[in-house]
């Protein structure tokens, strides 16, 4: 990107770009870089009983964990949560964002009244869903029972269900994020477009997926990458406030079994190589996401 | 003519539909903060509200010593949001007005901030923070998140838009690159600023799992960890009342922030989606 707006501005100051980036230098070699390498060191060690000494231990800390059923169970629990996140999340909050994309009167109380969530912490949101979702006192399960003339049932006791209400909580919390960003990604496709198509016969359905949604591509592989990050770290909070990984290891995610194995259990060889396995998962996904947002420059043409 | 005027209709009733089921949950706990802990438990569940609001509250706030909690996580959101304003107005003042050897090593490195969330480097951080003798300090709640990407792409994507006339104009002037910076560029990123902070101070008011690790005594708690004492206080049937009081004030201040600085934000985020 070595475009002309980033030239010289003010020549004869040798050291000051130096100087200038220095403190966020500093900050990401002490930091990220330093505790993210012994990340990867301490993954090839364990420690022996009662933590005393560490051996090196070569990939077996990697070899035991994919052979261990926590580990898969815990990394499909993951998938199934990131997906959900992903693709719900997505596809409702660009529905919404499309809706509100046109002239329409209240524009201003609309865009507030829909991106507010983005300000919930995930541990507020898990608070609030785990309220509704409560045995006994909650409104949901008393709705659904009262639907469906069935008993009163508790959801949180059940796998799968426990499961499905965790994703809809942490995808309720980041709907306001999604829409912000959609329809800014909306405003930002040049209306002349969607007049041609529009001319051109093509109706609101086809004009949307052969328009619309693949010039909103860079917004989308920004906003994937968001809310995976989100899905794998975020949702902690989330996850210790409703359902402390349970029943059984149904929401036990990867974020939230590396903090027991770090933590709790003190593994630290464990501990490290699920940190290096989701390291590699995200750079994979950024590297994806990079690779889409420099390729949105011929899209601008 | 009448036909438009239908859409126009159905669209807002379809929003206002979602405005309703978005803010669902959120009513619902607020109807319950304002219950005793009798009628919290009554079936089938109240919808209206009642009286006991400030009751839960108080009882909320004096439980888990929110007072504390609340200045504790204000010190550190503003805090870091405004370390990471400066640092990152400083690194994309460098990036977008110098040439200089090694810049295009440097850039790529700090934006690899993203790839390396705490998560990562969790416990070699955690380490570290023990070694510095930072366990219970603002410190270790604060500098693992200095640095932002989001920051520096954010800044650098508006300095690059500011036409080249101005720093040639303060150049004549006889200002020095310092001067331009402090009392041109960035008194004009205003709304980038803004932006940021809601970005920041949201972020930081939300953080839960770092936190939780490297503190230990009471007096040095975020609100996040006040609402899971809360719950955590009573494990058979939960102060559904007082739990949602307490919970309802720790979402205050980020709403807040988002409300009071909106039109900055949207408009920083307009900017962020052209590049």
């Amino acid at each position: 990107m070595a475009n002309v707006a980033e030239e010289q501005k003010f020549p004869g100051h040798p050291l000051l770009p130096y100087a200038l980036i220095l403190p966020s230098v500093a900050v990401i070699v002490v930091f990220l870089v330093y505790p993210f390498l012994q990340s990867v060191q301490e993954s090839f060690f364990a420690s022996t009983a009662f933590g005393t000494k560490t051996v090196y231990v070569g990939l077996r800390n990697y070899t035991r964990l994919f052979a261990s059923p926590d580990f898969r169970s815990s990394a499909l629990a993951t998938l199934v949560f990131a997906a959900f996140v992903m693709l719900v999340g997505l596809s409702v909050s660009l529905a919404v964002a499309h809706l509100l994309n046109q002239k329409l009167r209240g524009q201003g109380f609309y865009q507030i009244a829909l991106i507010w969530t983005y300000a919930l912490s995930p541990a507020v949101a898990g608070a609030i869903w785990a309220l509704m979702f409560a045995p006994a006192t909650g409104i949901v399960p008393f709705v659904v029972a009262k639907l469906s003339g069935g008993y009163l049932m508790n959801w949180m006791t059940n796998g799968s269900l426990a499961l499905l209400v965790v994703s809809a909580a942490a995808t309720w919390k980041m709907l306001g994020y999604n829409i912000v960003f959609f329809l800014a990604g909306l405003q930002n496709i040049p209306e002349e477009f969607v007049d041609a198509a529009r001319v051109d016969g093509a109706g609101a359905w086809r004009t949307f997926w052969d328009i619309t949604f693949p010039m909103l591509s860079p917004t989308t592989t920004f906003l994937l990458f968001v809310n995976m990050i989100y899905a794998f770290f975020q949702v902690f909070g989330l996850i210790d406030i409703m359902t402390h990984g349970g029943p059984g290891d149904a929401t036990n995610i990867l974020i939230y079994k590396l903090y027991r194995d770090a933590f709790l259990y003190l593994n630290t060889g464990t501990a490290s190589a699920e940190s290096c396995i989701v390291f590699l998962v995200i750079s994979v996904a950024a590297v994806i996401q990079l690779h889409y947002a420099t390729r949105k420059a011929i899209y601008a043409r | 003519m009448s036909s438009r005027r239908w859409k126009v209709g159905a669209t807002h009733i379809a929003l206002i539909a979602i405005v309703l089921i978005i803010a669902f949950p959120v009513y619902y706990a607020l109807i319950v903060s304002t219950l005793s802990f009798q009628q919290a438990y009554v079936y089938p569940p109240r919808l209206v509200p009642g009286t006991e609001l400030w009751h839960n509250v108080v009882e909320a706030w004096n439980r888990v010593h929110m007072g504390r909690l609340f200045f504790v996580t204000s010190v550190i959101s503003v805090g870091a949001a405004v370390v990471k304003i400066i640092l990152s107005l400083m690194a994309a003042f460098a990036y977008t007005h110098f040439r200089f050897r090694g810049r295009a090593l440097l850039f790529p490195m700090t934006m690899i901030t993203q790839m390396l969330p705490l998560p990562v480097r969790i416990l070699p951080t955690y380490e570290m923070m023990a070694d510095f003798g930072w366990i219970n300090t603002y410190s270790a709640l604060m500098f693992p998140f200095f640095a932002s990407t989001t920051g520096i792409l954010l800044f650098r994507q508006f300095f690059l838009t500011v036409p080249r006339d101005l720093p040639d104009a303060a150049r004549m002037d006889g200002a020095g690159p310092l001067r331009y910076f402090v009392d041109v560029l960035i008194p004009i990123s205003r709304t980038n600023i803004a932006a940021l902070f809601v970005i920041e101070f949201i972020f930081m008011w939300s953080q839960y799992l770092w936190p939780l690790i490297v503190t230990t005594t009471e007096d040095m708690r975020v609100v996040q960890i006040g609402i899971k004492m809360l719950i955590a206080t009573d494990q058979i049937s939960p102060a559904w009342n007082v739990i949602m009081a307490g919970t309802i004030v720790a979402m205050l201040p980020p709403l807040v922030v988002l409300v009071a600085f909106r039109r900055s934000f949207a408009e920083g985020i307009a900017m962020q989606t052209q590049k």
